[in-house]
């Protein structure tokens, strides 16, 4: 197990070279959020009812809500660096030593999660305070026990499924256009642009048969307790379920990977 | 993750194979050296002009490079086009799910919104087949010390580090953003006159010059940092307002977007003039004056950055 902490201490090591990078990142990430935010309160002004059930402050906590799990689970250069693991051969290392590639990646995907929030800390925290007013806050103390649960199983699902996706480096030469096209679904389904509740009611049904909602509308749903008791704890279980799914797959590919792989470079 | 984060990445990782190519460039630059004699530019070449055609001879060669390039990236070609059209696509469907629970946002209707997506797309598309990978790979340039050699030839730096590449996926991507504001005209049941259509064009052209010359701006940071993804990666961020109607936003933002960082004139403005809402005169005249405020800006940190310039490798 020690030898996993070196890792990630290797990783926060690596990370705090970019520690500007990320705030510049955390910093403009808040533009378009501000954006969304201005184009939904003109929507509310004309108005009086709420949108299916989402009040102003609902709806603006919604996008404050994904934000904060899109800062600890996001993944945004570590598939990158595994396609060009595989395409440069540096995994040929991991072959030989007796350290498990995904559990590796793992820990520096941790490790640049932990900075990164670190980074984001400040502006983040002065934008959430700006906009304390509209800010739901749950009052139940076991909604937050819930919502942490989420979100560590979020990270999870988000890394994992990067991580898939960056292992068509195996097969394909050029996975960049993959992984942006995977982005791209994510952004959509995931409740990235607008809560998942909104949608008609088929576009929405269709979109819970694949994993993206467990990845950022779960959590923020249960956060704000727009979820019932049963619907949270089936919820749980189904995130549950497709990390373990693509637990699975993850190591079947790389599997499969390796007996195709025949170390270039290296 | 916005797309953002991954488009960013992504033009890096396109770019990054297409390297190999500089010395085929070199190659084909290295005939019009001793066109330029070494002493006395003014002397041999009449003028402005023929200089003017010298440079658009240049260019004419760098155009057939990046024609070489991509037919030799054929699926690769195609897939960025596709990659294009599915994220312009989310933003039609994030406009169709607002407009589900709205009739109108701020005074602007669903199909007038859906032309503000269609000219923004237009615009930066334009701007991308011509400038943003090459402002993208400024830092790239400076890192492995190709500047170096870039700074050698007889040509104008700012103008090889701008014009390099010209993405021609770009152009079809153009194209979509078109096609969708000539579906939304028919929407709304509308023809624009000759004079609006050439006006358009026109405005876009200014906006265009703004996108380059901002991203000129802050792709000079990387002298200083190297490694500017992070900081390019915002400008994506940035670019996302420009497809936003102007009237959502108020206050500070607003000004701040509007004055200090143009993203809110440089879509709203031609999309306006095209559908006969702007408000004022006014209007196009700042845009036509930022367009020029910023080129001037751009051309001072160019020239700033470059004289501080210290290669990184050599």
């Amino acid at each position: 197990m020690s030898k996993y902490w070196h890792v990630v201490r290797i990783g926060i090591q690596n990370t705090l070279v970019y520690r500007f990078n990320f705030l510049a990142r955390a910093a403009f990430t808040l533009v378009p959020l501000m954006a969304t935010i201005y184009v939904w309160r003109t929507i509310y002004e004309g108005r009086e009812s709420s949108v299916l059930g989402y009040t102003l402050g609902k709806m603006v906590s919604y996008y404050l809500l994904a934000l904060l799990v899109d800062t600890f689970t996001a993944v945004t250069d570590d598939d990158w660096q595994v396609a060009s693991d595989i395409k440069d051969g540096n995994i040929n290392q991991f072959l030989l030593k007796p350290m498990d590639y995904l559990t590796y990646r793992f820990c520096l995907f941790g490790a640049g999660r932990l900075i990164y929030a670190i980074a984001a800390l400040l502006p983040l925290g002065l934008f959430f305070l700006w906009h304390r007013a509209e800010l739901y806050l749950p009052a139940a103390g076991s909604t937050y026990a819930w919502f942490l649960l989420s979100l560590a199983l979020a990270g999870l699902l988000q890394f994992l499924i990067s991580y898939i996706m960056a292992l068509m480096a195996f097969w394909v030469l050029e996975v960049s256009t993959l992984i942006i096209l995977l982005y791209g679904l994510e952004y959509a389904a995931s409740g990235h642009l607008f809560p998942l509740d909104i949608l008609p009611p088929l576009a929405q049904s269709l979109i819970m048969w694949t994993p993206f909602p467990y990845e950022v509308f779960l959590p923020v749903s249960i956060y704000l307790e727009q979820v019932s008791r049963v619907n949270l704890v089936q919820g749980i279980a189904i995130q549950c379920l497709w990390v373990a799914i693509m637990y699975g797959v993850a190591r079947w590919v790389w599997q499969r990977g390796i007996r195709r792989y025949s170390a270039v470079g290296g | 993750m916005g797309w953002r984060a991954g488009y960013g990445s992504g033009a890096f990782a396109v770019t990054a194979p297409l390297e190999a190519d500089n010395e085929v460039m070199a190659a084909k630059l290295k005939p019009t050296v001793p066109s330029i004699p070494a002493s006395g530019r003014g002397m041999f070449r009449p003028g402005w002009i023929g200089r003017l055609r010298h440079y658009f001879s240049i260019y004419l060669l760098l155009w057939r490079n990046s024609v070489v390039r991509e037919m030799s990236f054929k699926s690769n070609f195609l897939m960025w086009i596709v990659v294009e059209m599915l994220w312009f696509s989310l933003q039609l469907v994030f406009v169709d799910v607002l407009y589900r629970h709205t009739d109108h946002i701020a005074t602007w209707t669903k199909w007038e919104v859906v032309m503000l997506m269609g000219g923004s797309h237009f615009i930066q598309m334009i701007f991308s087949a011509f400038f943003l990978s090459n402002c993208v790979q400024l830092s790239e340039h400076i890192r492995s010390g190709k500047l170096d050699f870039m700074l050698l030839l007889p040509v104008n730096t700012r103008f090889l580090v701008s014009l390099r590449q010209v993405d021609l996926g770009g152009f079809v991507n153009a194209g979509t953003g078109l096609v969708i504001m000539a579906f939304a005209a028919n929407k709304l049941h509308w023809t624009p006159t000759w004079g609006q259509a050439l006006g358009f064009l026109a405005l876009s052209a200014a906006s265009v010059t703004i996108h380059y010359s901002l991203m000129l701006l802050i792709s000079s940071v990387s002298f200083w940092t190297v490694r500017a993804q992070g900081i390019v990666w915002g400008y994506y961020n940035l670019f996302s307002l420009a497809r936003l109607p102007d009237e959502a936003f108020r206050g500070l933002f607003k000004a701040f977007f509007t004055f200090a960082v143009p993203m809110l004139l440089v879509a709203n403005v031609p999309v306006k003039w095209l559908l006969n809402r702007l408000g004022s005169p006014w209007e196009m005249a700042l845009l036509w004056f930022a367009s020029l405020w910023f080129l001037f800006l751009s051309e001072l940190a160019w020239r700033f950055a470059l004289r501080h310039y210290t290669s990184a490798s050599s």
